[in-house]
């Protein structure tokens, strides 16, 4: 029997005496493609800043079998935040520069880039099609660009697990849809996928599995279960849960 | 030049130019870091701080530094606790410490007697009276604080670029931010002789300001940063010692200059 990677249990988690997520519990195994849906202020964000140890909760949560204030690995995960520009606007850094960041997690003090590393560096931006931006400044990237230097930093280090928080909000319908052929080419390679979108669409084609949440979960599951219940038009829609689920039917 | 040579061969321009360098590498580097994590005030604010315990170590008979150093690191890991934890806006507690710490100073001045001349050099800095002991301070501070930043270049930079993140990655973001805290303080402490404790944030904040005006990347933003702080350190020592005037100031006004004149060049490049 597989163990799961992620293991959520009895999760509460509170913001000001308000609650913002209430009693979930999941598991999540290395072949999964889950895609976390809800209405805005459901927890999707607060959850996945939970299992990156951001927040304080009760419950527990365990990754890889380890409990989370115990876990060392991180360079397991691979993060793509849901603002990419949350940095100051002066800072001078190139791609090359900032995808290095993304290996820090898997280099021994003194984290010193040797030779190898830079050439991972090199070899993600070249699978990704932006070795051409290694020496360019982040400020000088297109919305498009800077999503893919952004997810090369959370895959340089080679993770297990792909976390997506909202990653094709500023793209184009064209830039996405190669966004998500990247996606699911790294998952086809092993990667776990945890996508988090409010474009129930791309859910509804990428994801394998839905967690619907709404403070608590609503549903969680494979599509098949999730879109012969009633409870999914209800929080969707009718239009919405037909691109949810039609790929699934 | 005959000029030049003869000022070169004093033993007091040869030390002043020897702490001069390193301290300059020192302030250069710390002042990226500081400077892109928005903590630019804070060399200004443990500068007064370094002046009223300074004065403390003066007034009771210490070596000057024997007090300073406790102090002035005590004062910014008070800095970084109370700001960490959301209980004192940064600029507030800066502000509260730096005046406490320059009041501190001034009274004692006023009601002790035969140290006012030893006192104000640590308030304007006066690096050409710099002893061997302190150049020995100054050599032996740059290279811990260098060895700390070299060994924990990756961190720091992950940390200024986006703490959070740096946390996701695995980094001790706390821990390092108190050693961050505490490098702070002897960069500070180490300078203030350089420029004073009125002008010391000015050597950390302005060769970093200039440099971050110019250069695309991280590496080269510390590379033009130490370059424009040892030019700077050098034509104000020259210039101070040919006119006879203050020393840091001068140094000061030399990085100021060149921080306009790349400023005015971008913004008419911009035009």
């Amino acid at each position: 029997m597989k163990n799961p990677i992620i293991s959520v249990c009895k999760l509460s988690v509170e913001f000001n005496n308000i609650q913002v997520l209430n009693d979930i519990s999941l598991d999540i195994y290395q072949d999964d493609f889950i895609g976390i849906a809800g209405p805005n202020g459901a927890g999707k964000s607060t959850l996945i800043r939970t299992l990156l140890n951001l927040n304080n909760y009760t419950g527990k949560i365990k990754l890889w079998e380890t409990p989370l204030n115990k876990f060392r690995n991180w360079h397991y995960i691979g993060y793509l935040p849901q603002t990419l520009n949350q940095y100051s606007h002066q800072f001078p850094a190139t791609v090359e520069e900032i995808v290095s960041l993304g290996l820090i997690s898997s280099l021994r003090v003194p984290r010193i880039l040797d030779t190898k590393s830079l050439q991972r560096v090199k070899d993600i931006l070249t699978e990704l099609e932006i070795i051409q931006l290694a020496k360019t400044s982040i400020h000088d990237l297109s919305g498009g660009q800077r999503q893919r230097v952004w997810l090369a930093k959370a895959l340089v280090a080679n993770p297990k697990v792909l976390i997506l928080d909202e990653p094709t909000n500023a793209l184009d319908p064209e830039i996405r849809k190669v966004f998500y052929e990247q996606v699911t080419n790294l998952h086809k390679r092993g990667v776990a996928i945890i996508l988090i979108t409010h474009d129930t669409s791309d859910i509804g084609t990428y994801a394998k599995k839905l967690l619907l949440l709404d403070t608590k979960v609503i549903f969680w599951g494979e599509f098949s279960d999730i879109c012969n219940s009633d409870k999914m038009s209800s929080y969707f829609g009718e239009e919405a849960k037909h691109l949810i689920c039609h790929q699934h039917e | 030049m005959n000029n030049l040579i003869n000022i070169l061969q004093y033993q007091f321009v040869e030390r002043a130019i020897i702490a001069g360098l390193f301290l300059g590498i020192v302030c250069a580097v710390m002042g990226v870091f500081l400077v892109l994590r928005k903590m630019s005030l804070i060399g200004d604010g443990l500068a007064h701080i370094s002046f009223g315990a300074i004065a403390i170590g003066i007034v009771f008979g210490f070596y000057p530094l024997v007090t300073a150093i406790p102090l002035v690191i005590l004062a910014s890991l008070i800095i970084y606790a109370l700001t960490r934890n959301h209980i004192i806006e940064g600029d507030a507690i800066i502000g509260i410490l730096a005046s406490l710490g320059l009041a501190v100073g001034v009274i004692l001045s006023s009601i002790s007697t035969g140290f006012n001349i030893d006192i104000f050099s640590y308030l304007f800095g006066n690096i050409l009276s710099i002893t061997q002991q302190e150049l020995l301070f100054i050599i032996l501070g740059s290279i811990a604080i260098l060895s700390v930043i070299i060994l924990f270049y990756q961190e720091f930079m992950a940390i200024s670029f986006n703490p959070e993140q740096a946390k996701i990655s695995g980094i001790p973001v706390t821990i390092l931010d108190i050693l961050f805290s505490i490098i702070t303080a002897l960069t500070v402490l180490m300078s203030i002789k350089l420029a004073g404790a009125l002008l010391v944030s000015a050597l950390i904040i302005l060769p970093a300001s200039s440099s971050l005006q110019i250069a695309k990347s991280f590496q080269n933003t510390i590379i033009l940063s130490i370059i424009f702080a040892l030019i700077s350190i050098l034509i104000g020592i020259i210039i101070s010692f040919i006119f006879n005037i203050p020393t840091g100031a001068t140094i000061v006004t030399v990085n100021a200059i060149i921080f306009f004149t790349i400023l005015i060049i971008k913004l008419l490049k911009t035009k």
